[in-house]
């Protein structure tokens, strides 16, 4: 199961981040409002941390990093860095596939695009990532039906 | 004036500080806060979304949070889907606000047009909590066995969620997923099979959680069993299909979905004899035809190497997985080796614990790994330090009767290069392997002495007192030429290595006399690799060792000399 989705330049910046469950809290405070703050403090630092990570890998390294309770599986594509976190014993390979598919995506309904596209049309990269991807799970594996999906959801706008 | 969405990321890209940018922010978020408090519906949509750019930039944003509530209550569409955007990103499904959505998700789940329907399914299968779960479930059933297909995948993947979060619903829906495995979408096809793989998982938490007898008899268990052939069928289609362009990735059918059947194979052959043996045949065949040159093609024989060391598989399949993992291992990309390295470390773990099946099947297995010994070695002198970790992990549990000398200065050779941090690590196991495996008193001793050369000052205790419990316990000839050898190594030594020069004094004190006398050895000639790392000359010529005997004033000051750095 896929815990987060990230998407983050060289800088650190965030360009996508899709949580699938909270992330793990290192302390348990009532109210939702506090709650919420923690979350979110807890997020940035883990996202902070990934891309520590990420960005310090050498070319010739795997594309599998082992962080706390879970597995990274990244990939560099030109000034991007696609990071996704699973469960331990999950398969590393294909994930990585998973990653391609998914860049494959945008490719196709950006026609080549480029990290600006991704920075200006935000909500629209997140609306084919929740047709490619559901509760941390793949669902849908042809490109062809959710570029469809997602072109008649542009219409209805 | 309200700004666009455009403008405001137009606007922040254009700071060129960090302050400008938080100013920036700021004043639009008090905009957006005022335009809240009153109520000003216009601009809601374009609010929302500039409030989730901020969020990705890192601003908090919670005061947003009822915002998308009431969003996602509009009965315009774009309007609807934004707030739906905003509820999946800026809650999580700890926030109590959630609460307040269920009666909206539910208007939205029975709505007629199945984008909306869907939006509800997408945000149920992100957010939902325990409660909700309960509550929904059966509207969610409903699009199970909804008309479109697009429908269909997206409950099942919701439906996954609501039972992690109430086991207790798992039995209500088994019989679903016997109807959705004959659809013929792959999208339902692979959600499905996910469906399955986390009720035999939610399965197999309860009836260790309730004491089952045995977990064969559980009702789902049962169920499922009687899907196998299903499954075998599936996958064999998907293998002999011809090319298929929607599904296509380098070449190979849907590889995730093979992916996937191959996991609940693998969850439901485990333990279990029959389901074992009407998919032998089919693995075989995943493991034979797949194509190796792509990523995707390594991923499946991965998947399937994995399910044939879990599942009652025959003794030819058991071989022919580990030699896919021989071949993987040769394989210049690191991805895969490290992959091979992680899972052959696993199957040596499980061969080694299996007490039923007979020798023979542990011994051809075992044996099919020492033929790839020589490839392990190698990845350990690997630049990328995941994959050296890993290849040490194997050694460990490759070490045996006939290779120990071999593979213990392989040990030692990588014992000069590794990082301090895992160097005591690595001493306590090469203490396990020398105790276990030693083929003399000599070599033994040889090669505690010389791990204690290289790390001394990072082994515990537990080692120097090892060593020198081996010492006392050997021969008088054994004392003597360690005597004199420590010496030697304490006198070379600047100091730094605190565990040699602990054992190499005890020595001293307690067999000083040993060192008046002087010492020959000559080994035999066939004494093989551990020459090489005691003496940098030639393994196959008997080198005579000598160590000259000493005055007793000499042994004295080199103490002294020793002591007092």
């Amino acid at each position: 199961m896929i815990r987060f989705f990230l998407l983050q330049n060289r800088q650190g910046k965030t360009r996508l981040s899709k949580w699938y469950v909270p992330p793990p809290s290192n302390n348990n405070s009532n109210g939702s409002m506090s709650n919420s703050n923690n979350n979110e403090a807890e997020k940035a630092r883990i996202e902070a941390e990934v891309h520590r990570l990420v960005t310090a890998r050498d070319k010739k390294y795997t594309n599998f990093i082992e962080y706390n309770s879970y597995k990274l599986i990244y990939r560099r594509y030109a000034g991007l860095f696609f990071t996704i976190a699973v469960d331990m014993h999950d398969n590393e390979l294909s994930y990585l596939e998973t990653i391609h598919l998914f860049v494959e995506l945008l490719d196709s309904f950006f026609s080549n695009v480029c990290e600006l596209d991704i920075v200006f049309n935000f909500n629209k990269v997140y609306s084919i990532l929740d047709e490619f991807m559901l509760a941390g799970e793949i669902e849908e594996t042809s490109k062809r039906e959710i570029l469809d999906r997602v072109k008649l959801l542009e219409k209805m706008e | 004036m309200s700004m666009k969405l455009r403008d405001l990321i137009r606007k922040v890209r254009a700071c060129k500080t960090a302050s400008e940018e938080r100013a920036v922010i700021a004043k639009e978020s008090a905009m957006i806060r005022t335009a809240i408090r009153e109520e000003q519906e216009h601009y809601r949509h374009r609010n929302v979304a500039k409030l989730l750019f901020m969020h990705m930039l890192g601003y908090p944003t919670h005061f947003g949070q009822l915002e998308c509530m009431k969003l996602t209550a509009s009965p315009h569409f774009p309007e609807k889907r934004i707030g739906y955007l905003g509820m999946m990103l800026l809650l999580s499904e700890e926030a109590d606000v959630l609460m307040l959505a269920t009666n909206s998700l539910k208007n939205d789940l029975n709505s007629e047009i199945r984008f909306v329907a869907g939006l509800a399914l997408c945000a149920i299968g992100n957010l939902a909590t325990a409660d909700m779960s309960r509550d929904l479930a059966p509207e969610v059933d409903k699009h199970l066995k909804s008309g479109t297909p697009y429908l269909r995948k997206k409950a099942c993947l919701s439906m996954s969620r609501c039972l992690t979060k109430c086991p207790e619903m798992v039995e209500d829906f088994v019989e679903r997923v016997v109807t959705l495995l004959k659809d013929k979408s792959h999208g339902v096809l692979i959600t499905v099979v996910q469906l399955m793989t986390q009720i035999l998982l939610i399965d197999a938490q309860t009836y260790e959680e309730e004491g089952y007898d045995d977990i064969s008899e559980t009702p789902c268990r049962i169920a499922f069993m009687r899907l196998v052939p299903v499954l075998v069928k599936l996958l064999r289609n998907l293998l002999s299909m011809g090319y298929s362009p929607e599904h296509d990735v380098g070449g190979i059918s849907d590889p995730f979905l093979q992916v996937q059947i191959l996991t609940v194979l693998r969850l439901l052959g485990t333990g279990n004899n029959e389901a074992s043996e009407e998919m032998n045949d089919v693995l075989a065949q995943v493991a034979t035809n797949t194509e190796t040159s792509k990523n995707a093609g390594n991923a499946i024989l991965y998947e399937c190497v994995l399910t044939i060391m879990a599942v009652e598989s025959e003794d030819s399949l058991r071989v022919l997985a580990i030699n896919i993992l021989g071949r993987f291992l040769l394989n210049r990309d690191n991805n895969i080796r490290y992959v091979a390295l992680n899972t052959l470390a696993k199957c040596i773990v499980e061969q080694n614990n299996r007490e039923d099946g007979g020798q023979d099947l542990a011994n051809s297995a075992a044996s099919a790994l020492q033929r790839h010994r020589t490839t392990v070695v190698d990845c350990l002198k690997d630049p990328d330090v995941s994959i050296r970790q890993r290849a040490l992990e194997l050694i460990y549990h490759l070490v045996n009767q006939e290779n120990v000398e071999d593979l213990t200065a392989e040990l030692l050779n990588y014992l000069v290069l590794c990082p301090r941090e895992h160097r005591a690590d690595i001493c306590t196991r090469v203490l396990r392997v020398v105790d276990r495996f030693s083929p003399g008193d000599r070599w033994r001793v040889d090669t505690l002495i010389t791990m204690l050369t290289i790390a001394g000052r990072e082994t515990t205790r537990e080692v120097q007192s090892a060593t020198i419990v081996y010492i006392s316990r050997a021969a008088e000839d054994i004392q003597s030429y360690a005597t004199h050898k420590l010496l030697k190594a304490i006198r070379d030594d600047d100091g730094t290595q605190l565990g040699l020069l602990n054992v190499g004094i005890w020595c001293i004190g307690e067999y000083g006399d040993l060192l008046l006398k002087s010492y020959t050895y000559t080994p035999p000639s066939s004494s093989g690799a551990l020459m090489e790392v005691t003496d940098a000359t030639n393994g196959d010529i008997p080198v005579t060792i000598s160590f000259m005997g000493l005055e007793p004033s000499a042994v004295v000051r080199t103490v002294e000399d020793v002591t007092g750095r």
